[in-house]
């Protein structure tokens, strides 16, 4: 089914009326209630008065996750904290993490956005939903979980972890829907026949799969091994959490919900637009979030998008897989992990600059492993075997309570990480993803 | 009083610790004590040698991570009990012994053991004060 059949089918033309009143009245809010942007607008040198169209939005100044850690925490909120129902937090690059706010309107906005992803994969407000995304600071779980709510399905909220409870969980409730990343879908595989459960006959027939990057290999083993079907959400908490785009059954690319959110595609180098079809940065424009509207906010995610009405009668744009991203950052086990934060904490811990390397690994069936190895010099080199372990535990403790996901540390001797023109590879990521 | 130890960073890995050895050997210095205390992915080869500013210096030059620490020799009876004889004076002095090892080859009818001791300079008088032999640098290098 799909849950906004007035919204979601709308033909084009409407469509794009509905964008540029949403953005005509965006532009005035922002303006108004916010200084940061009221400043960037006018550095820019554009008034709302310019903005008649959705078309005139490429008049408007990039919103980067520089601004969102710059003007942090509360800076690029357009309404004071009194009116914000929820807030959540991400690990940032460097410094300060990434806060996200959330009017009772906005939290609204989620479980809409959310109820037509679920449908838009197939579920229907009868069927009984499994979230084994994390609840918590983490937009994943509750973002799920407001969605499902909305549409009306029986809710097992599980979190994630804990595989065997959440196996029988499923045996017990035979829920049709599960949400979770992908990776830790193929995980409960190796864990539930481990237990004698053959995944083949579980009650899991479609997955809302997200958070991390995953491949169309990855989703023939998942359909193979679950029996189920397997679709991509896409999102990221600055724009809403989940729900920004969502894949239908023919999986022809994800569905953009771009009444709200209003989606460009650009050369990350120019700025500028990229012809339909080609690949391009990501930049959303959020048309009717309060707590933080974003303006034309760059996603780093390379992806390409097609205007053409899809088979399932959705005339959103739809967008591929990500192919890359225009940074460093890189997705484990749906936390956003930038080389730069290790850099930082391995700085703080004695003042040196030790050269290091993140290998990144996933196993067959198994979740992604973070190994980081750092090259001992003779600063951080000591005789006694206890201080050099206790020097690979605070290592270890520090950038575990920075990324919130284990990590194994390993000391090597200097130079053993490779370099190329002097420069060290800080990134291995070794996962066929 | 004190003699140099020079402890070397080794990654758990095959032929390693015979690169860093070899490399020793062919600059013409002679290992006189050794020790090595691993873990499961690295060890700490603790040596004393003839020429320790030499070794570190070669070391530096190729990028093995090494230093220096402050050690104690001593000549302890090579008897039973002769060890005993000497951790209970320090014991009761509260002197600690972060860990000892053997020497390969002995000058006297006396063993020699090397100790890293949380407070060498007390640990060298608790010794002195039990009329214990401490080995000087000059020592090692005649071995």
């Amino acid at each position: 089914m799909i849950w906004n059949e007035k919204i979601e089918t709308m033909p084009l033309a409407d469509l794009k009326n509905l964008q540029s009143e949403r953005l005509v009245k965006l532009v005035n809010y922002v303006y108004q209630r916010c200084p940061v942007y009221k400043q960037k607008f006018d550095q820019a040198g554009v008034q709302p008065s310019n903005i008649k169209t959705i078309d005139d939005i490429v008049k408007l100044p990039f919103t980067t996750k520089h601004d969102m850690r710059d003007y942090y925490p509360f800076g690029l909120f357009s309404v004071p904290r009194t009116e914000l129902a929820e807030i959540h937090v991400s690990s940032g690059t460097t410094g300060n993490p990434t806060l996200v706010g959330y009017t009772h309107d906005d939290i609204k906005l989620w479980g809409e956005v959310m109820a037509r992803a679920f449908c838009c994969a197939g579920a229907v407000p009868d069927d009984t939903i499994q979230i084994a995304y994390g609840y918590g600071l983490f937009t994943g779980g509750l973002g799920a979980h407001y969605g499902a709510l909305e549409m009306g399905m029986t809710i097992i909220p599980t979190s994630s972890g804990q595989t065997k409870r959440q196996l029988k969980i499923m045996q017990d409730f035979k829920p049709r829907i599960l949400a979770c990343t992908p990776s830790y879908c193929l995980y409960m595989a190796d864990e539930a026949r481990d237990i004698g459960i053959d995944p083949r006959s579980s009650s899991w027939k479609i997955g809302v799969f997200g958070a991390e990057p995953w491949s169309e290999s990855m989703r023939g083993e998942i359909e193979a091994t679950w029996n189920m079907l397997a679709t991509d959400i896409y999102g990221l908490s600055e724009i809403i959490g989940p729900g920004v785009s969502q894949e239908c059954h023919l999986k022809t690319g994800l569905h953009l919900f771009s009444d709200v959110f209003y989606p460009e595609i650009i050369d990350p180098d120019t700025g500028k637009p990229v012809a339909e079809g080609q690949d391009g940065e990501l930049v959303i424009t959020t048309l009717t979030k309060q707590g933080i509207p974003l303006i034309r906010y760059r996603t780093r995610d390379i992806v390409s998008m097609t205007s053409q009405p899809c088979k399932c009668g959705r005339t959103s744009p739809r967008t591929s897989k990500i192919k890359g991203r225009t940074d460093d950052m890189i997705v484990v086990r749906g936390i956003n992990v930038f080389p730069s934060q290790i850099e930082h904490i391995l700085l703080g811990i004695d003042g040196t600059h030790p050269h290091y390397q993140l290998i990144i690994d996933r196993q067959a069936h198994k979740l992604d492993e973070v190994e980081i190895m750092v090259e001992v010099d003779e600063k951080l080199f000591s005789d006694e075997i206890k201080q050099m372990h206790s020097l690979e535990q605070k290592i270890k403790k520090e950038i575990e309570a920075v990324l919130s996901i284990g990590v194994t540390v390993k000391l090597v001797e200097p130079k053993t990480i490779a370099r190329s023109e002097g420069k060290a590879k800080r990134v291995i990521d070794k996962r066929s993803l | 009083m004190k003699i140099t130890q020079i402890s070397v960073f080794l990654e758990n890995r095959k032929g390693r610790l015979y690169e860093v050895c070899s490399m020793l050997g062919a600059a013409g210095i002679n290992i006189r004590a050794l020790t090595i205390a691993e873990t499961e992915t690295f060890g700490v080869l603790r040596i004393i040698v003839d020429k320790p500013d030499k070794a570190l210096e070669l070391f530096h030059k190729n990028n093995v991570t090494a230093n220096r620490t402050e050690v104690v020799a001593v000549e302890v009876e090579d008897r039973p009990g002769g060890l005993a004889n000497i951790l209970k004076s320090l014991s009761e002095q509260d002197v600690n012994v972060e860990y000892m090892y053997g020497f390969i080859e002995k000058f006297t009818e006396k063993a020699l053991l090397v100790f890293r001791f949380d407070d060498p300079e007390k640990a060298g008088k608790v010794l002195a004060s039990c009329g214990i032999n401490v080995v000087t640098s000059k020592d090692i290098q005649a071995l």
